[in-house]
């Protein structure tokens, strides 16, 4: 059985690497307490600073082909409970779950003697460690805070050294990812002392508009104001994010990955460009603690499965592998191949590659999908009634076996290799991109332009 | 024959629906589990070749009239099509989800959802064609043919009149309600050359929008068509038609239109009432409807002066005899005079014993009706096999479930009269045991009798279902028209027969489809007359 325990930072002990991020899920001691029942290794706490108050109608999600909440965006702002509450409660949940990580999430005003008294009060309580909140992108940077503090390197930088003064726990700065370039803010980070580095946090956005009162979503009386957007759609936006400052050699720091973690298959994927923990907040907010459960589990056979005993041996393996677009073998060349016993008869492939592609997959003597449909169109069938047709007849014909007429045919010689066609393949494994030329020498864009 | 107020309140406890309405989460779900194949084997397999992919994509991003359009544009019958239609041998039985280890998109159920929203909606159609509240029945209503009317009756003042005579309320209906096509533009022609023109329709009457599409030639004749017969054959043809801006009227001789939609079509499947919205949806396109009988109170010299062409959509005739002795017992009625009066009366009941004969869908159509209307038992009596039974095989599966008795091999020599009262109900019936011969040329084994295997099923009631006959002497004779098979014979893509005059669809020219294949029968003729009457009239002038 794999070791799923981690060490962040060199002082965050968690059983596993799944925090709960902060935000509505860690709101309180109480919630905090049964994540941990649960099975989550750590949690961040929602924000702490000088209590808000919000407003009602918060979030707003992006529905997609029938899923509910691939997207999620929020306008809450931090911790609406007094500070005193919230560290109270800390120290609460650190008492009874002493081997769990509990991380306090901080946003105060940009004055040194403020963000000294916060850190104090919060390590006093107990936190593990601390995040500073650099990234919430609504409300709270209108008062010159999160964000506001996070797109400005220079701002981060000295707010980080002012906590490194007097901290004694690790501090983690929390990235926005709405900036033009992460690894400045990143660098600025370092710079500034912390110990380590939280992204992302949530991506500017208006996630819709409704059709009828033509107000944005959420509505908030009839105003709507930009939010903060995560969930499964954010995912690849954020780790692309990470690998940015996890491969950035002035960065050097370890990372807590954010950003559309709803299972261990996400969890592998950031653990493998290098993050140390994941944090997950929507996955939570649509299903409850107990998805946890699997993301243990399933990283746990993954890993079984791999040979890795603990994260360590996988940490980081795929970052060798990000290159730049230079690098690449421009003589590397795949081909499709249709794998006609599986074949369904859709032709999504051929009309994705004759309207989106190059124009390689063929039907019927290549004529063009116009054609195709007219003809279709042209013909005459009739319902096949036993009494009235020759036995046997139209019945029932091709409902098992794919018409040899229906299975698309790849002209290999054009093909490009874009994966198109298998991407759009609703079966698994019937559209297979295969290597062909391979005797090639490998040659880069950068090699072919200077051997020019 | 009058038929009382429809629907029958007793069908709809005693038929609750086969396949109930999806809600709009689950129609949601299920338009999201369709791949959106390209030249979809589904659209192929339907007979009237409805853009299944596009619609239910249109279901799936809340575009429902859309969705409702799309299906209309192609089988203006949707609705009644979307719950009769054998989906299992047509456009789901084709779905390549049967070759992904997964249930065929519930393609009836999605079209259906579409056509209810858009009935229930009551919205006019682009142009204001009028489909709004006038035309919602009222139970004591029902939508019926009027009487001829005289100028001074008023029943014509919403643009929706009864028709004193072909010609006039037609041109009414166009003036004021009907500027041509009453949707968007149908689909681009056999040619496949999207049309740039095909825009919204122009205004007014208008040869101009419908001749700039693929399958109409640039035109401005509008010809008149008179429809004979009622059902789902000429309601096609006649909407087609008046989308082309042409005239078009329905005879029919029954009090109530829409052929077997309205009286032949089991209740769980298809309401009297459904149909009746339909046809009031036909109507409201401009359509003509007239009750009388061709041939007596209207001569066909009257239609071929007063119209350009004539489209036959009779169906077929009276249901055959069994031809034995005891068959005008008042114990015996055929199957679709049967289906006829449950969907048409109250107080049709049912009770005891009943004994169905044959082995088609509307043998179990009846028995299953038999069943939900208070027989004891039901029993479904073939003369061949399982094997050989020409019904669709779910719905001999469903009729199993309903808990009719099947019995195969043996065939009706005598209807037995109740013992002292020979002409009363029933007493039973005489069957004889058969064996399976050699095929026939169809390649069905015929059924042989048994010597001397007689055997009695005693009942109160026996609904002969052997198919219906074939009528059509009367127009084959005296004009030209031939018939293969007892069928009207035609070319097969433009419906026309052996008399360059008559056009013809459905059940008489196909031996007896379904509501789906007359409807793309009916559709085609409309769409050749429109084009080579079209041609005739613009070379004559050029």
């Amino acid at each position: 059985m794999a070791d799923l325990t981690t060490v962040f930072a060199g002082g965050i002990r968690s059983p596993n690497p799944f925090w709960l991020a902060s935000g509505p899920p860690t709101n309180c001691g109480e919630q905090v307490m049964r994540a941990f029942d649960a099975g989550w290794g750590g949690a961040v706490w929602k924000t702490i600073g000088d209590p808000i108050v919000n407003t009602s109608s918060r979030y707003s999600s992006v529905d997609w082909n029938g899923q509910r909440m691939m997207g999620l965006n929020n306008i809450e702002l931090i911790s609406d409970r007094p500070i005193e509450v919230n560290l109270r409660e800390i120290a609460e949940v650190k008492k009874r779950y002493p081997r769990h990580a509990v991380i306090a999430s901080l946003m105060v005003e940009s004055k040194r003697e403020v963000w000294h008294d916060i850190v104090k009060r919060s390590e006093d309580a107990g936190a593990d460690g601390l995040e500073l909140n650099f990234g919430c992108p609504h409300g709270m940077s209108e008062r010159g805070m999160g964000s506001a503090v996070g797109q400005v390197p220079d701002y981060a930088c000295m707010i980080a050294e002012w906590v490194k003064e007097v901290a004694r726990t690790p501090v983690l700065i929390k990235l926005t990812p709405n900036v033009t370039d992460i690894r400045m803010v990143a660098r600025a980070a370092r710079r500034g002392g912390a110990d380590g580095l939280s992204a992302i946090n949530t991506i500017n956005s208006i996630t819709g508009i409704d059709l009828d009162t033509f107000t944005p979503r959420p509505n908030v009386g009839g105003l709507a104001a930009h939010g903060g957007y995560c969930g499964p759609a954010v995912k690849p936006i954020a780790l692309h994010l990470v690998q940015q400052i996890a491969a950035d050699p002035e960065v050097g720091l370890p990372i807590s990955g954010i950003g559309g973690v709803s299972g261990w298959r996400e969890a592998a994927e950031f653990l493998l460009l290098g993050c140390t923990t994941v944090q997950v907040c929507t996955a939570a907010m649509h299903y409850g603690y107990r998805i946890v459960e699997d993301m243990a589990d399933g990283l746990s056979q993954w890993m079984d499965e791999k040979g890795f005993g603990t994260i360590a041996d996988f940490r980081g393996l795929s970052l060798p592998r990000v290159t730049e677009w230079k690098h690449l073998n421009l003589n590397y060349q795949i081909v499709a191949r249709i794998d006609a016993q599986k074949c369904i008869g859709c032709e999504l492939c051929y009309v994705a590659c004759w309207d989106g592609a190059h124009q390689c997959i063929h039907l019927d003597g290549g004529r063009p999908p116009a054609a195709i449909e007219a003809s279709s169109r042209a013909r005459i069938t009739t319902t096949p009634i036993a009494k009235l047709d020759a036995a046997g007849a139209e019945a029932g014909a091709g409902a098992s076996q794919t018409p040899p007429a229906r299975i698309p045919r790849i002209d290999e010689a054009e093909c490009v290799g874009c994966n198109l066609c298998w991407l759009v393949c609703p079966v698994e494994g019937c559209i297979t991109m295969e290597p062909v030329n391979a005797e090639r020498p490998f040659q880069s864009w950068e090699q072919r332009s200077a051997a020019r | 024959m009058s038929a009382s107020a429809l629907p029958v309140e007793r069908n709809l406890r005693q038929f609750p629906e086969l396949h109930p309405a999806l809600d709009a989460q689950s129609a949601l779900a299920e338009a999201n589990r369709c791949l959106f194949c390209f030249d979809a084997p589904c659209t192929v397999a339907c007979p009237t070749h409805i853009d299944v992919p596009r619609f239910i994509k249109k279901i799936a991003t809340g575009n429902l009239r859309g969705s409702a359009i799309t299906i209309l544009d192609a089988n203006i019958l949707g609705l009644s099509c979307s719950r009769v239609c054998p989906v299992d041998v047509l456009c789901e039985g084709s779905c390549v989800m049967h070759r992904y280890n997964q249930k065929p998109i519930e393609i009836g159920r999605l079209q259906r959802y579409a056509m209810d929203r858009f009935y229930d909606a009551n919205t006019p159609l682009a142009n204001g064609a009028p489909f709004g509240p006038a035309l919602v029945q009222s139970r004591d209503s029902p939508l019926a043919y009027g009487a001829p009317s005289g100028p001074g009756s008023d029943r014509s003042g919403d643009g929706e009149g009864v028709p004193d005579g072909p010609g006039r309320a037609t041109k009414k209906n166009e003036d004021e309600t009907w500027g041509g096509v009453p949707f968007g533009p149908p689909r681009p022609g056999p040619e496949g050359v999207p049309d740039p023109q095909a825009g919204p329709p122009a205004e007014g009457r208008t040869g101009a929008s419908g001749a700039d599409r693929g399958s109409a030639p640039h035109c401005v004749f509008n010809g008149a068509v008179a429809c004979i017969g009622g059902g789902p054959a000429s309601l096609a043809c006649a909407a087609e038609l008046r989308r082309h801006g042409w005239r078009a009227t329905i005879f029919d001789n029954r009090p109530l239109p829409g052929g077997l939609n309205t009286y032949g079509v089991a209740e769980y499947k298809l309401r009297a009432s459904d149909s009746l919205k339909e046809v009031a949806f036909v109507r409201s396109l401009g359509v003509e409807f007239r009750q009388a009988e061709v041939g007596a109170a209207v001569p066909l010299e009257q239609l071929e002066s007063e119209y350009d062409a004539i489209f036959i959509g009779v169906g077929l005739g009276a249901m055959e005899k069994l031809g034995i002795p005891g068959e005008d017992l008042p114990g015996v009625i055929d199957a679709l005079r049967f289906i006829e009066r449950y969907k048409t009366f109250e107080d049709f009941t049912v009770r005891g014993r009943v004994v169905v004969i044959g082995g088609g869908n509307t043998a179990i159509d009846a028995a299953n009706a038999a069943k939900r209307l208070g027989a004891d038992e039901v029993h479904l009596v073939y003369r061949r096999t399982e094997r050989e039974m020409p019904a669709f095989r779910f719905e001999y599966d469903r009729s199993k479930v309903e808990g009719v008795r099947f019995h195969w091999l043996a065939q009706p020599v005598e209807i037995l009269a109740r013992e002292g009262a020979p002409w009363g109900p029933a007493a039973g019936v005489r069957f004889i045991e058969t064996r399976l011969g050699p095929p026939d040329s169809r390649g069905r084994r015929v059924a042989v009798p048994v010597e001397g295997s007689y055997f009695e099923l005693p009942c109160e009631l026996v609904i002969p279902a052997l198919g219906q006959s074939r009528f059509m002497g009367m127009l084959s004779e005296s004009r030209g028209i031939r018939l293969e098979g007892g069928s009207v014979a035609i070319d097969r893509p433009t419906g026309r027969t052996t008399n360059p005059r008559y056009y013809a669809g459905g059940d008489c020219v196909n031996g007896g489809r379904e509501v789906v294949d007359a409807v793309a029968d009916g559709k085609r003729a409309a769409l050749a007359m429109v084009r080579t009457m079209g041609e005739r009239q613009e070379a004559s002038r050029g």
